[in-house]
């Protein structure tokens, strides 16, 4: 039972994800050809409420529901796994229109052939871990 | 009512509400990030016997499961109840240039059917769009530590440096891709 909020939070991300078009091919490959807004306005203004949002938490110290104050760990620092790693991450963004969140959308849509691009994915995340202490982080 | 769930949501709807998703994630105790969830499939599948990146307790990660099953079922609900009868509104420059490509009736669909079929993965095109690319998206996620909800949304959200290199490196990899990749592999 107390999973069942995750598995509404992530109903609602699909339906919203799915509703954007975010999940489709095309409006990536818009988006990197500067043909439209569309989707600078819906990553932008996710961060700028989420800037807003979590400023917020900081400056009231909000808690989570189990009574803690709430405190997004910062990311480890450096720069080269998140310049090659996100260039890497990028090349298969536009090739396959989908990042992992709609990967799962897009099977639930009814394209199921992205199994097969996720089954890529997670052979993709095993090489990694394989690899991790031979690449520059 | 019914009638404008089904047709498509604005980017200043949609953008905020995905904002919120992220905040209700970590106010329920834990983090907004899809990629790690094929982390822990390697995890379960016994990939700690290859890899020590893979050696952890994934029972702790057994709520972000149930959420990417969420968004499945996300995408179920969507298809079934809440579809648009329109194509998309795509630009038409872009739209244009796809049918010299030979992508036919761009926007009919939610991505290229002459490419994303199962009956194109005996293709070297279906291979290189998804599996190639798939691989990418997967080993990419991980070894910048996150995808579009880590680093773009919460990263940014939380005003990272490392998310923001992140970010500009998932644009500089689209930015190839979109230009070099995919009209030389629609080529082949």
């Amino acid at each position: 039972m107390k999973y069942l909020k995750y598995l509404f939070l992530g109903l609602v991300f699909g339906v919203l994800l799915t509703k954007a078009q975010v999940i489709s091919w095309y409006r990536i490959y818009e988006m990197f050809k500067f043909g439209s807004f569309h989707m600078y306005g819906v990553i932008g203004s996710a961060v700028v409420t989420g800037i807003i949002m979590l400023a917020l938490v900081k400056r009231f110290k909000g808690k989570d529901m189990n009574g803690e104050v709430i405190n997004v760990p910062p990311k480890d620092k450096g720069w080269k796994r998140y310049l090659f790693g996100g260039i890497v991450f990028g090349l298969g963004w536009a090739l396959t229109g989908a990042c992992p969140g709609p990967m799962y959308i897009l099977i639930g849509n009814g394209l199921t052939v992205f199994i097969v691009v996720m089954l890529s994915a997670i052979l993709g995340t095993f090489v990694y871990g394989i690899l991790r202490d031979k690449l520059p982080h | 009512m019914i009638e404008m769930l089904r047709a498509p949501w604005p980017w200043y709807v949609v953008g905020p509400l995905i904002a919120v998703v992220m905040y209700l994630m970590i106010y329920s105790g834990k983090a907004f990030g899809i990629s790690s969830t094929f982390r822990t499939m390697c995890s379960i599948g016994g990939g700690g016997k290859y890899a020590d990146f893979f050696r952890f307790n994934w029972r702790g990660q057994v709520w972000n499961l149930v959420f990417v099953a969420g968004t499945f079922l996300g995408g179920v609900v969507s298809v079934l109840w809440l579809q648009s009868e329109e194509p998309m509104q795509l630009n038409e420059k872009v739209v244009q240039e796809l049918e010299v490509m030979g992508i036919n009736s761009p926007g009919k669909e939610l991505a290229p059917g002459e490419i994303f079929a199962w009956d194109q993965l005996m293709s070297l095109e279906g291979i290189l769009f998804m599996v190639l690319g798939g691989f990418l998206v997967g080993f990419g996620a991980r070894y910048a530590g996150g995808c579009t909800s880590g680093h773009a949304i919460s990263g940014l959200s939380n005003l990272q440096l490392p998310s923001l290199i992140a970010v500009i490196g998932f644009f500089i990899g689209g930015l190839v891709s979109t230009y070099f990749l995919i009209p030389y592999f629609l080529d082949l």
